[in-house]
């Protein structure tokens, strides 16, 4: 296959803790600049960090262009509140918010909140699952145009454009409808790592981007044609699932020793896929991957960020660029249009139109 | 002279923003809640107000349509705007019934990190199963035990922000009540004010006692001088057995200010103002309220309805209900009858009305004398219009206040504990 599919990047600015807003805002515009499709801020409740969802709020009046996608987890939090706080990073970035679902899988964290033990990951993902199935029709449970401002009867909403969502889950259930109107979006870009089987199960089901990790770009390939195949079991057309190659990248060496040496290098928790090399190999590798076809982009975490952001932005992507393999600004002003994903019609809107036709 | 304190309320989601004004704009767009946050600033405000919705309310059953409606989630929003002010306290109202410790006290320990010690909570409970409906706890609280829950979850989130020494170590946290039982590490170390500040809403006797016993602000509604005079006086006095001097807990009433060129020029807008707010629709809807009845087919413009309420009735789900109904009934048909008032007149005479109405000068020396005569320690402005509702006061009464050396010209710290006179948490580690 041809790499006639756009090349999509996004990046980690997480690493070392810190809870100042300066350098989250140095480093989100330093990815804006290199025209990324988003950033990512990785979270859990069990290690030090600030609350991801809050910083890239703050990030969003900051920057203009750049996707916001922080990792919000769905164990011990509510499906309601995080929906509600998701579709309020889009109003606040005017549609460039994203939401990376994570579990909660350790028995400290269940501690940490003291309602329910610990649970294994499968339940946790299919529970994860759920949030995400539930969020996505709370975003919709406004439908487009619900807000009338309709003088003449007095209403301020058209009630028939607004929809209870009655999502029974295995943990929870939510009435609805939202609270937050529909966001610019329509919905939020769902993100999730389908490294795991479960996970895998789950971004089939309801991600908008599934990273992948992988030492060779057969085996990606490989892991993009399933995640495709089983979306399409869903029901869902595969298309509208990008797959993304999840890279930790360590940029500290000198350029004249290049070692694309993937695999090579030590794995990060046990289950990172390792580059070490300047920033011309990893455009080097990256170019190699998409010419094959073999995922539609990378999520690029740098093992230092501030040294190694840099050096993607001025090295690798402006490499890219120069081969006319990447974009050099962003053409549109939503997450979704950056990735190429349309703005999903709502399930509500084509419930009534199909009942007013029948 | 005695220093008042000043703060904006977003006007959300409720009765009186007058969406149908030409001048009203988006109650979701992000540049609204911006607007507003930067007049507040402008004007040298303590803090930013933002409530919290977790149920679209219903009447008789259906979503009520005549309202603004549709809010985004308030501490996101606060992240936000913390990037494009300065010095504002940003308030975020959140429900300690369908929350958990663990996690609000680190959003709020974030939201203090990014703003540089601005952030304040305002913590509101609810024993409403028609909420409930929307969360995983679902079940219903009666009212003594919201406020437990509630007394709980502040000590346990201080206990939290207390688990980091102010020198930056993290200590291990266990706490074991009636409600929380809960132990591990926090996640983000002490945030520049040690604690955020705590708002407490909310006029019962339990209330009180727990905005006494815990909070930095409370947030009231006594409109008047002396109900505010009494209230003051009263939660003032229950400081003593917690320990606490009467300048640790400020009072703020809600109010709503109506200017003019004139004191009759303002009057004449306030009742413009009141018939925006109070529309046909709007009264059958207040009547309903009352009645408990579908009074759907009743004309705005007619005489009240000779049906007796239903006390009984389900009617409206998400408000604040009447508390006695036939009374209020019998009331609006003593005015309605003294004054040959229809449905809608009476409704307009007898709901909230503006609290402060007049020309600027007018203004300004009555929120002083509020503060002198101890009624309040400073206001939160509640505005009818989205967002430029705050444009007029910032504009024509703060340089009055600042003047007579009522208000500051200038923030002095960069805290809101420093904005509101609060002195630092002591480290209960």
């Amino acid at each position: 296959m041809s790499a006639t599919r756009p090349l999509h990047l996004a990046a980690e600015i997480g690493g070392p803790p810190r809870y100042d807003a300066r350098s989250h805002i140095a480093l989100a515009r330093l990815a804006e600049g290199g025209a990324l499709d988003f950033v990512t801020l990785n979270d859990s409740f069990a290690r030090p960090g600030p609350d991801a969802l809050a910083v890239l709020a703050h990030v969003a009046p900051a920057t203009t262009r750049i996707g916001l996608v922080p990792t919000v987890t769905t164990t011990h939090t509510e499906p309601f509140h995080v929906s509600s706080a998701v579709a309020t990073l889009d109003w606040v970035s005017k549609g460039r918010a994203g939401w990376q679902a994570d579990v909660s899988t350790t028995e400290a964290e269940a501690r940490l909140f003291g309602r329910r033990p610990a649970a294994p990951a499968s339940t946790l993902w299919q529970e994860a699952g759920e949030a995400a199935d539930a969020g996505a029709r709370l975003w919709d449970s406004w439908e487009d145009g619900a807000e009338i401002r309709d003088v003449a009867t007095g209403r301020f909403i058209d009630r028939d454009k607004l929809h209870y969502v009655d999502f029974e889950g295995s943990t929870f259930s939510v009435r609805g409808p939202a609270i937050v109107p529909r966001p610019p979006q329509g919905r939020p870009v769902t993100v999730i790592d389908a490294t795991s089987g479960p996970a895998r199960e789950a971004a089939a089901r309801h991600a908008d981007v599934a990273y992948v990790r992988a030492t060779s770009p057969e085996q990606a390939a490989a892991l993009r044609d399933e995640l495709r195949r089983s979306a399409a079991a869903h029901g869902r057309d595969p298309d509208s699932l990008r797959v993304l190659a999840a890279l930790t990248v360590d940029l500290g060496d000198a350029e004249t020793t290049p070692e694309p040496g993937l695999g090579s290098g030590p794995q990060l928790a046990g289950r990172g896929t390792y580059f070490r090399g300047g920033p011309v190999d990893l455009a080097e590798v990256i170019t190699q991957w998409h010419r094959g076809g073999a995922v539609d982009g990378f999520h690029l975490t740098p093992i230092t960020p501030e040294r190694d952001l840099e050096r993607i932005v001025n090295g690798t992507v402006a490499l890219l660029q120069h081969r006319s393999l990447f974009r050099t600004f962003h053409p549109g002003g939503t997450l979704r249009e950056h990735l190429g994903l349309g703005r999903p019609a709502n399930r509500y809107t084509l419930t009534s139109t199909s009942g007013a036709t029948s | 002279m005695k220093q008042m304190h000043l703060a904006a309320h977003f006007p959300g989601v409720n009765s009186t923003t007058v969406w149908a004004d030409p001048r009203s704009r988006s109650q979701i767009d992000f540049t609204s809640f911006e607007h507003l946050a930067r007049t507040a600033e402008r004007g040298k405000f303590d803090f930013f107000f933002l409530a919290e919705g977790l149920r679209l309310r219903e009447h008789n059953g259906r979503i009520h349509d005549l309202d603004v409606v549709g809010r985004p989630e308030s501490l996101t929003v606060l992240n936000a705007l913390a990037a494009v002010t300065e010095r504002l306290g940003l308030a975020a109202t959140v429900n300690a019934t369908f929350n958990e410790p663990y996690e609000l006290a680190r959003r709020l320990a974030t939201l203090d990190h990014l703003s540089e010690g601005r952030a304040a909570w305002n913590v509101v409970t609810s024993s409403d199963a028609f909420t409930g409906e929307n969360f995983r706890r679902g079940g219903y609280l009666d009212r003594a035990d919201r406020y437990t829950r509630a007394a709980e979850f502040v000590s346990t989130a201080r206990e939290l922000w207390d688990s980091w020494t102010p020198d930056g170590t993290s200590r291990p946290f266990a706490h074991s009540g009636q409600h929380f039982e809960i132990s591990g590490e926090f996640t983000v170390p002490r945030s520049p004010q040690g604690h955020p500040v705590v708002i407490q809403a909310g006029d019962s006797d339990e209330g009180r006692e727990f905005a006494a016993s815990t909070a930095d602000v409370i947030f009231t509604r006594h409109g008047t001088l002396e109900a505010g005079r009494t209230f003051y006086a009263d939660v003032k006095a229950r400081l003593k057995k917690y320990g606490r001097q009467p300048g640790d807990l400020k009072i703020m009433p809600g109010v709503t200010v109506v200017l003019g060129g004139t004191d009759e020029e303002a009057q004449q807008n306030a009742a413009g103002i009141r018939r925006q707010q109070v529309s046909p629709q709007n009264a059958i809807l207040a009547l309903e309220q009352v009645w408990g009845r579908d009074l759907s087919s009743y004309d705005p413009d007619g005489p009240l309805p000779s049906v007796d309420p239903d006390p009984g009735s389900s009617l409206v789900q998400g408000r604040v209900r009447v508390a006695d109904p036939l009374a209020v009934a019998a009331r609006w048909r003593e005015l309605s009858e003294a004054k040959g008032l229809s449905i809608r007149q009476t409704v307009i005479e007898s709901t909230a009305r503006q609290s402060f109405i007049g020309a600027p000068e007018t203004v300004a020396a009555e929120l002083e004398k509020f503060v002198a005569e101890d009624a309040a320690d400073g206001f939160i402005l509640v505005p009818h219009l989205t967002p430029g509702g705050l444009d007029d006061f910032v504009d024509r009464v703060v340089p009055l206040l600042q003047e007579r050396g009522s208000f500051r010209s200038e923030y002095t710290g960069s805290t809101l504990r420093s904005h509101l006179g609060l002195t630092e948490p002591v480290w209960k580690g």
